[in-house]
């Protein structure tokens, strides 16, 4: 069994689709809805905890993707190499929410976890590759 | 005061006294400058930032029937070497890109792999697949040639980089209203942030503004092993504005070095992208400075404040090459992660690891303080301010076709 927090953009030509049913029916897959905006006419937002059996899971993300919809882990999945990173500190400011400081001390880079919401800026900008997206 | 000879002697028996340039600031505040050059023998520094003009050559021994590589082409991993040399020599550029990649074709274009990267595999004691063509002569007669190589196996592989080590560098803004990604990484619309790329009071090259033990035969830190300036680094420039203190207020002295890349290692020596720009080389390199008067004391000294760097527009100026600078900020203020540029706060990203440089200047002081490390006379000085040495911009006049 697997259980992930993921974050769905459907753009507005799905909005008004069933799509959610059919990972329960099709995928056997149980969903907890955190957090919803979804408006006819508009691009929706959705933010599932989903769970289910490794094969189910993989095969509704591909569902999923192959309707269309854009799918981002949340935070907690942006991870960072402790090897790769050099602690240059490039990234610190792109980082939108002060999810990545440099300690006054150390100089090194801290990678707050909690603070990050996964918009993945940092990700393609640094130059080592260290930021990862886990999935 | 002291020659290098003496300091020498000094390394051998063990009683050399050896600090960081970071270090010295402190033991200047609190001794004078006079004292603490009584004290001291040796000053070590450190950088580790990217730095393009890097690369290495490689002797990778003759196959049986021979090849000559010379005027043919080869490919490490993809990525596209010189041959343009004798029969198996080869130089392979930290910038080097797969013709089939990408590029800026989707832009801005990732840039996962390149010569940076190779060289950083090889140094971890990786295989690398060589894949070579030539034409064939009487002497070469071999057309084809698919091996993978690794790094002890082949005769030489030498770091040779033609510049490195930049004497201050600048800061790096972006006015236009939409994100531009560049060398100094990605820049925000409206000054959205500063980046910059400089150890500050770490940096070599700040440590020695007038180059008066740094030259041509100094032994360094090079990538985690030894190595040696060769020569004055590509456009080093050394008669830019200074301050006061002899600093340089734009980029101005550069470096090449050299070292047998075997003995180098992989941490020191990353492979890096950048977004919409391309692949290149991070580099480590720690320069000991020689105490042989209280004068280069004193400019070891030097500390974050006292040292500027310029606010160049690199949406417009820096594209065109249009001379000048926004405004002016020292280390302190780019460190403390907010510098004000015409009224406006902004942020300061970093391209050059300061941790990294202040582990160097250390490492660099446990190797001379265990004997290990002993320090070397330039044969040679660097062009200096009163050369007239500078750096030109092309003269572009239209070809005959």
């Amino acid at each position: 069994m697997v259980s992930k927090k993921i974050v769905l953009h459907f753009p507005s030509k799905l909005v008004d689709q069933p799509i959610v049913y059919k990972l329960v029916k099709d995928f056997d897959l149980q969903f907890n809805i955190l957090k919803a905006s979804v408006t006819s006419g508009e691009e929706g937002l959705m933010v599932l905890e989903l769970t289910g059996k490794k094969e189910n899971f993989d095969q509704g993300i591909e569902y999923l993707k192959s309707c269309g919809v854009k799918i981002q882990p949340l935070s907690k999945d942006v991870v960072r190499d402790e090897v790769k990173c050099t602690h240059c500190g490039v990234c610190i400011p792109i980082c939108p929410t002060g999810a990545l400081i440099v300690d006054p001390k150390t100089r090194k880079v801290i990678f707050h976890n909690d603070k990050c919401i996964a918009c993945e800026l940092c990700v393609p900008i640094c130059p080592p590759r260290a930021m990862e997206v886990k999935f | 005061m002291r020659t290098i000879k003496e300091i020498n002697a000094k390394i051998k028996k063990g009683d050399v006294v050896v600090v960081t340039a970071e270090e010295v600031i402190d033991l200047v505040a609190k001794k004078g400058v006079k004292k603490a050059a009584q004290e001291v023998d040796v000053v070590t520094t450190g950088t580790f930032g990217p730095m393009c003009s890097s690369g290495a050559y490689f002797n990778i021994g003759h196959s049986k029937p021979r090849i000559k590589l010379g005027g043919g082409t080869c490919t490490l991993n993809g990525v596209p070497v010189y041959t343009g040399f004798a029969a198996v020599d080869i130089y392979l550029g930290a910038t080097a890109l797969a013709d089939d990649d990408p590029r800026n074709k989707i832009y801005p274009g990732e840039f996962k792999y390149g010569g940076g990267h190779v060289i950083q595999e090889l140094v971890a004691g990786k295989n690398a697949h060589l894949e070579a063509s030539a034409y064939g002569t009487d002497c070469y007669p071999r057309k084809k040639l698919s091996t993978h190589i690794n790094i002890k196996d082949i005769n030489e592989a030498v770091l040779f980089n033609i510049r490195n080590c930049y004497q201050n560098y600048n800061i790096a803004v972006n006015l236009s209203d939409k994100p531009i990604y560049t060398y100094m990484g990605m820049l925000k619309p409206n000054l959205g942030n500063a980046n910059y790329c400089s150890a500050g009071q770490l940096s070599p090259l700040l440590k020695d503004p007038y180059y008066k033990t740094i030259g041509v035969g100094t032994k360094i830190f090079l990538g985690g092993g030894i190595g040696y300036v060769s020569w004055h680094g590509t456009q080093h420039n050394p008669s830019v504005k200074r301050k006061e203190n002899g600093i340089p207020q734009a980029p101005a002295g550069t470096l090449a070095v050299i070292g047998d890349l075997k003995q180098m290692k992989p941490e020191w020596l990353v492979g890096v992208s950048m977004l919409g720009y391309g692949v290149t080389l991070n580099v480590g390199i720690g320069v000991p400075i020689p105490i042989l008067d209280e004068e280069i004391l004193k400019y070891t000294a030097a500390r974050d404040e006292e040292i500027y760097a310029q606010v160049v527009d690199y949406s417009e100026a820096y594209p065109q090459a249009v001379p000048g600078s926004l405004a002016e900020a020292n280390y302190a203020q780019l460190k403390s992660g907010k510098i004000t540029v015409k009224g406006k706060e902004i942020p300061t990203g970093n391209l050059s690891s300061y941790s990294k440089a202040v582990e160097i200047a250390e490492q660099l002081k446990a190797w001379i303080k265990k004997g290990d490390f002993t320090l070397t006379e330039a044969v040679a000085a660097l062009p200096g301010v009163e050369s007239g040495y500078t750096f030109k911009p092309l003269k572009e006049s239209p070809s005959i076709s």
